[in-house]
């Protein structure tokens, strides 16, 4: 299954599965990064990381290494 | 004690605790409720800011306790934990809270509610305010009031807390909801979760042996590693982990697994709880915001404002600061010639002239750079651009172990590191917060830069390359300004290894919907940290100030000296000298004050220390008196020039371009007649104080900043140990090589 740091920008998904039950998984998932929620890449920081993405109407930033923990399935365009 | 609240018009105090997200305007909306006076002080022991305001409707008091913006009342650390022993009634400098007031912003609505369904838990009469209508207006998102209000169970009022509209509505429904019974709603988790709770609660005791409020038994099966059971761990609670482990077990084969759980079940009842109540456009147009973050956040374009911002806002505290600065000067010298014309010459004339308003002038000094940094962190806050700018820099500063938000405030501390530690508030986790803060008075500060002119002026020769494009003293002055910077790398590398070890904290971080700072929030946010700085620091940098001034005073016999200030001041009341041979007498004079003034100084317990430590500093080239001047530079490294003026018999009224003063330091001799100074000891000097922590300023603020004393003695001691080492190695090598 592919994961959120592999999405190009402009990308739209739901997410299937937050990894793991440690810290960094649960401050996902009080920010609203719940399974079955729509997520968009915005866009990439000047290095390629950390990612901007819009969820819940509203935007976060999320290093890539974070962003793996997500399984995503693409909606298409 | 307890009178029944019979009549409403009887006088009562309530305490109310305000909580809501970070970007949400909370600050803006205790602004607006309490105004400009609030009580702001620490919690014993941690770092957490305690802001209590009072705010009047009708016959109540209320005491407004603000929390630190937060996501979630699940707590990690002990600074976390502040909030909650707040609203549990427990921390007892508040007392118990009567109601809470939690802030929400309109337009992203959704994620805020997760807190509120965790405040909800508390059991506390509530009262949600909505903030930000206006932009979920223009978003075109509907909210309907009313029925959100009915559906939660408690009071919902919309508001515009940066134009203060819907505030008085707030003060009503707080004082009508702190005399109303506590809402209740239906379990939020399955019944197993309740059942669990309930067992657990009946074994445990708190550290008195007293009942542990249920909201703590709650998050105690909810937060895995969480703060609660380090707590619980400390008290003396035996097999808990254990206990807590199978009732998780339990809790999974139910169905409900802990801690992934709780977010799925809050956010799956907030979704339930919108629908029908938020209406958002059918497809969700590009506003404004979002075309502006794309510009902000691009890989050029966003780099390009970026620099462009830093280089305002790095100008704005470097250069536009200096006249402030310089008529603070002009303002202390007038006071203290207005001093001089009225009282003898004595030692409490030199306690007021020099201790007194050199103190107090020392403090105000950095209040342009303080109020100007802060001024342009608002806008930058405010307007939301804040989290872009660390948004850029995150990779850049993963690299030397922090995150993007340790950029600005390092990058402050090139101007002055004292605004530069108080702007290490932005940065929530602890670790980077410290490192920060830790490293910040490394960067190579304004008040450096007259030392490394004064050095480089008289002992780096002119020499130019490439043309006359590249001069060797533009090149040590690069090299000392960089040097701090340089150095801060594998501190900050080893601090990150020893004292603050933990895991890399997650970067997850909101990137704020833009919109217009409002002027008031602007300058009151600068208002407060100038206070701030100036009522809790300032007081302790002024003690410093006395405390040298005191050991460059006595106790040396000043009665000729005293004799000849006389004499000088007489002199000059009766006005400019026309006869030559006067004016030679009054030249004789001064002569004879500095002359003076120099003995005095080292007669002084400082010039005594200065002698004593004489064979630490003979290794790192240095004579007496530059030890001296090391050590009156404790308090603000900028002195060193003033008090060197003083040993060389010139007068304490120099500056980094008196000619008179390099012509001294490169003629002085030591007692076998070798020269004193030469490239390697300027340079082993301006290495020094490039490493040094000579500014009691920063040191304040660090203790203010950190509610703790050992964390500027550290500071203190490990760039002192750092800059003798880098002075020493700088001395020898420098001498080895010619």
């Amino acid at each position: 299954m592919e994961t959120l740091d592999q999405l190009p920008a402009g990308e739209r998904a739901t997410i299937v599965d937050v990894a793991g039950e440690d810290g960094v998984a649960v401050r996902l998932l009080e920010m609203g990064l719940t399974e079955g929620e729509e997520i968009e890449v915005v866009g990439f920081a000047p290095l390629g990381d950390p990612i901007e993405f819009q969820v819940r109407g509203y935007r976060i930033s999320l290093r890539a290494n974070e962003a793996r923990r997500l399984s995503v399935k693409r909606l298409g365009p | 004690m307890a009178l029944p609240t019979s009549s409403a018009a009887e006088p009562r105090t309530i305490t109310v605790a305000l909580i809501g997200n970070p970007n949400t305007g909370k600050s803006t909306l205790f602004n607006a409720l309490a105004g400009m006076q609030a009580r702001v002080g620490n919690y014993a022991g941690v770092t957490v800011e305690k802001k209590i305001g009072r705010v009047r409707c009708g016959e109540t008091t209320m005491r407004l306790v603000d929390l630190p913006g937060t996501y979630s009342l699940a707590p990690r650390s002990p600074d976390e934990m502040v909030s909650v022993e707040v609203l549990l009634g427990r921390q007892p400098d508040v007392g118990r809270i009567d109601a809470v007031l939690c802030i929400a912003d309109a337009s992203n609505i959704e994620r805020n509610l997760f807190l509120v369904s965790q405040v909800l838990d508390l059991g506390l009469p509530t009262v949600l305010v909505l903030n930000m209508f206006d932009v979920a207006r223009q978003r075109e998102a509907e909210i309907d009031v009313p029925a959100l209000s009915q559906r939660l169970g408690i009071p919902v009022v919309p508001t515009e807390a940066h134009r203060r509209v819907g505030i008085d509505d707030v003060r009503q429904a707080i004082v009508s909801a702190s005399e109303s019974p506590a809402p209740s709603r239906p379990p939020l988790f399955p019944r197993q979760f309740y059942e669990e709770s309930a067992e657990l609660s009946r074994e445990l005791r708190g550290p008195n042996g007293d009942t542990v409020p249920r909201y703590l038994v709650e998050r105690l099966l909810l937060d895995v590693n969480g703060y609660i059971e380090k707590w619980f761990a400390a008290v003396g609670a035996p097999n808990l982990s254990q206990k807590l482990a199978r009732a998780r077990e339990r809790l999974a084969q139910s169905g409900f697994r802990v801690p992934t759980g709780e977010a799925k079940v809050r956010y799956a009842a907030i979704r339930t709880l919108l629908t029908g109540v938020l209406r958002h456009p059918a497809a969700r147009r590009a506003t404004l915001s979002d075309r502006i973050d794309h510009l902000l956040t691009h890989r050029v374009s966003g780099l390009l404002v970026f620099v462009a911002v830093m280089f305002v806002v790095f100008q704005s505290i470097y250069t536009w600061a200096r006249p402030f600065m310089s008529w603070i000067e002009t303002g202390q010298k007038l006071v203290r010639s207005a001093v001089q014309s009225h009282m003898p010459p004595g030692a409490l004339e030199s306690l007021l002239c020099d201790g007194v308003i050199g103190g107090v002038g020392s403090v105000i000094l950095f209040l342009p750079q303080i109020v100007l940094l802060f001024l342009f962190i608002a806008v930058l806050e405010d307007c939301g651009y804040m989290a872009r700018a660390a948004f850029l820099m995150d990779r850049l500063m993963s690299r030397l172990g922090l995150s993007g938000k340790s950029f600005i405030p390092l990058m402050s501390s090139f101007a002055c590191a004292i605004p530069g530690v108080m702007a290490t508030r932005v940065i929530e986790n602890r670790r980077d917060r410290m490192v920060t803060m830790l490293i910040a008075p490394l960067m190579s500060c304004s008040a450096r830069l007259p030392v490394y002119l004064l050095l480089i002026g008289a002992f780096i020769p002119a020499t130019t390359y490439v043309g006359s494009w590249v001069s060797l003293q533009g090149l040590v002055l690069l090299a000392m300004s960089s040097v701090g910077a340089v150095v801060a790398i594998p501190v900050a590398w080893a601090m990150k290894k020893t004292i603050f070890r933990s895991e890399t904290p997650p970067f997850v971080m909101e990137l704020p919907t833009y919109k217009i700072p409002s002027l008031r929030v602007v300058l009151h946010r600068a208002y407060e940290r100038g206070k701030a700085f100036v009522t809790r620091a300032g007081t302790l940098i002024f003690a410093t100030a006395i405390v040298v001034w005191f050991a460059g005073y006595f106790p040396a016999d000043h009665r000729e000296l005293n004799a000849v200030l006389a004499e000088i001041r007489a002199r000059q009341k009766s006005g400019q000298p026309t006869d030559p041979a006067q004016a030679a007498e009054l030249k004789r004079l001064d002569e004879r004050q500095n002359t003076l003034g120099s003995r005095l100084i080292e007669e002084s317990f400082l010039g005594r220390v200065g002698h004593a430590i004489e064979p630490a500093v003979r290794p790192l080239g240095w004579d007496w008196r530059i030890g001296v001047g090391a050590i009156a530079s404790f308090p603000a490294r900028e002195v060193i020039i003033a008090t060197l003026g003083t040993i060389y018999s010139l007068g304490s009224d120099v500056d980094e371009n008196n000619e008179g003063l390099m012509d001294s330091m490169r003629n002085a001799t030591r007692s076998d007649g070798t020269k004193v100074y030469n490239v390697p000891v300027a340079l082993s000097i301006m290495v020094f104080f490039a490493l040094c922590a000579q500014c009691a300023g920063t040191l304040m603020t660090i203790k203010r900043e950190t509610n703790r004393w050992i964390w500027p003695v550290f500071t203190f001691v490990y760039m002192t140990a750092l800059a003798y080492i880098a002075a020493l190695l700088t001395y020898q090598i420098g001498i080895r090589l010619g």
